[in-house]
């Protein structure tokens, strides 16, 4: 069987959720061979047995880590060169889908960014125009390089053999010209990330800066917090926590957007979430045309009264 | 400093997007407009411009159908000083592998200090172009900018990323992105307006670039879409109106009755 390149995505060698639904995507596939780019694999290399790795690929050069994207690009390109695989996986997020990009211009080959999943051939599904409509396609030229977005897959844990090997890989001066000279972490809210949640409850306009309301009701579900452009724009929630096209997109099991009227830059970031919930003075908002409930009324009385309702029924 | 800026032409996300027989984006049947997340990377090199020493130049290109000359133009009318349009029927059906290779080739007509692009297209959002573009070109990289400080030939970005919010650091010649973070997108003024029409605006074959036409187009895609479904329409479920707490007990109920609670 061919070997699946899965690039790893990971914060100083902790594995995110993610690259374990690539490499169970990458099972379907061929032999998942995961690509560990930093220093210390040790940790990483547990969990990426768990998932089914074949091998790990453990790429550590001081060259790579100050500079943005391109000299990963670099390290994959060669990896592509010299194991012949039968598809890239990569995450989709802003670094993976450049990563991909510019790989796919060195390794000749197609690209396919953001699928929401990926079966044999490979044949990949993707949800386009604010989730109007689903997208198969194929690549057709060159090894196939797939950005796969989060939630894409359940993770099966499957014992694989993870082989390591280190590979020495060479990155080009024009590479390193990019550089990054600070880094900060984002802080954890406390709170599951965002685009892995299975609830997200976000806040909009409608909140007029109090997030309060939306954040105890998250709790109260074990929810993640998101917030709309308006609610971003005003400077009332971080960016990382906007949902829609300039955002993150959300494809959660519940998705309840509280005092957001439901623009179609927004409806892009949560449409494919399963079921959908709203609350809104106005009802007239957009929003409501979509939802499976929807409560006419201010956030401000009916988050509040909701969450003690919901601890209540939790006991 | 010569500024380059990239923009495309997409369906407006508000009209009804749809595909075409051949599973293309239907690009000249659908109103179409300058993608907003364009107007953010002509904001930027306006206010590059603006604070330079007058000699700057912001030179407009897109690649597109002929009616994508209206991007071009609205770009003008911010206060661009010209602009490329790169029409081929050839092009149409292209992947973002062949437009890159196609802006690639323009850019490189062109002088250029500074390769200003949007974060995303509106319509196909891949996000993938200026990576590319840095590719074929050999420029640095300074991608997703949402504060941007020129200083003479110095780029310095603030770059929200997925893990960590980064500093980047390059000179130009560069090939930079900029978010929806970065500024708001001034309108056109009626003097912008008025000005606009007599701004130089030419038109670009393939030929032109000395691209073959057997490189680009949909025949020459290392990507294929194979089927193109509309999803149903969500139907509107249940609507309570909240009277003393009405609205907190039916939204409990219904969470308990999909078992979320």
């Amino acid at each position: 069987m061919s070997e699946i390149l899965v690039l790893v995505d990971h914060v100083d060698g902790v594995v995110r959720k993610t690259t374990n639904e690539l490499l169970t995507i990458a099972r379907r596939l061929g032999e998942p061979s995961a690509v560990f780019i930093g220093a210390d694999v040790s940790a990483a290399a547990e969990v990426l047995k768990q998932y089914g790795a074949e091998k790990i690929y453990v790429v550590d050069d001081t060259d790579i880590k100050d500079y943005l994207v391109a000299p990963k690009a670099e390290v994959l390109a060669q990896l592509v060169e010299k194991t012949s695989p039968a598809a890239v996986l990569i995450t989709s997020s802003v670094e993976g889908k450049e990563i991909a990009g510019r790989l796919a211009v060195k390794a000749e080959s197609g690209l396919i960014t953001d699928a929401v999943d990926v079966q044999e051939g490979p044949v990949t599904t993707q949800s386009v125009f604010a989730g109007n409509y689903t997208v198969q396609a194929k690549v057709t030229k060159g090894t196939p390089i797939i950005t796969v977005k989060p939630n894409a897959a359940t993770p099966e844990a499957v014992d694989g053999a993870a082989a390591q090997e280190n590979v020495e890989v060479t990155v080009s001066d024009a590479a390193k010209a990019a550089k990054i000279t600070a880094s900060e972490p984002r802080k954890s809210s406390g709170r599951p990330e965002l685009t892995e949640a299975a609830i997200v409850v976000s806040g909009g306009r409608g909140t007029g800066g109090n997030f309060e309301p939306v954040e105890q009701f998250a709790d109260s579900l074990g929810a993640a917090v998101g917030a709309s452009r308006a609610a971003v724009d005003s400077g009332w929630y971080p960016h990382s926590f906007q949902i829609g096209q300039t955002g993150k997109t959300v494809s959660p099991q519940l998705y309840i957007a509280a005092g957001i009227s439901g623009a179609i830059q927004h409806r892009a970031g949560m449409q494919t979430s399963k079921t959908i919930i709203a609350i809104n003075k106005d009802e007239e908002a957009p929003l409501f045309e979509l939802v499976d409930f929807g409560v006419v009324g201010d956030l401000h009385t009916v988050l509040p009264a909701a969450t003690e309702a919901v601890n209540k029924r939790k006991g | 400093m010569n500024i380059v800026v990239c923009v495309k032409y997409v369906p407006d996300a508000t009209a009804d997007r749809h595909f075409e027989d051949d599973n293309t984006v239907d690009r000249v049947g659908v109103d179409g407009l300058l993608s907003e997340l364009d107007e953010y990377a002509v904001e930027q090199a306006l206010q590059i411009k603006e604070k330079g020493d007058g000699s700057d130049e912001v030179t407009v290109v897109t690649v597109g159908p002929e009616k994508a000359t209206d991007a071009i133009r609205k770009a003008l009318q911010m206060g661009a000083d010209k602009g490329v349009h790169v029409v081929d029927d050839a092009i149409a059906g292209s992947d973002a592998l062949a437009t890159s290779l196609v802006l690639a080739e323009a850019i490189k007509k062109l002088d250029h200090d500074l390769v200003i692009c949007g974060m995303a297209s509106t319509d196909s959002s891949m996000s993938v172009v200026p990576a590319m573009l840095a590719e074929r070109l050999g420029l640095p990289q300074v991608t997703f900018g949402s504060e941007i400080e020129v200083d003479g030939t110095s780029v310095k970005i603030r770059r929200d990323g997925d893990n960590a919010t980064e500093t980047i650091e390059a000179s130009a010649p560069l090939v930079l992105s900029v978010t929806d973070q970065s500024g708001e997108a001034r309108y056109p003024s009626f003097k912008g307006i008025m000005a606009a029409k007599k701004k130089p605006l030419e038109t670009w074959s393939l030929s032109d670039l000395g691209v073959d036409a057997g490189q680009v187009g949909l025949s020459a895609a290392w990507s294929q879409v194979v089927d193109t479904e509309a999803r149903p329409p969500r139907t509107a479920g249940e609507i309570v109106t909240d009277e003393d707490g009405s609205g907190a007990t039916a939204l409990a109920e219904f969470l308990a009755s999909k078992k979320f609670i």
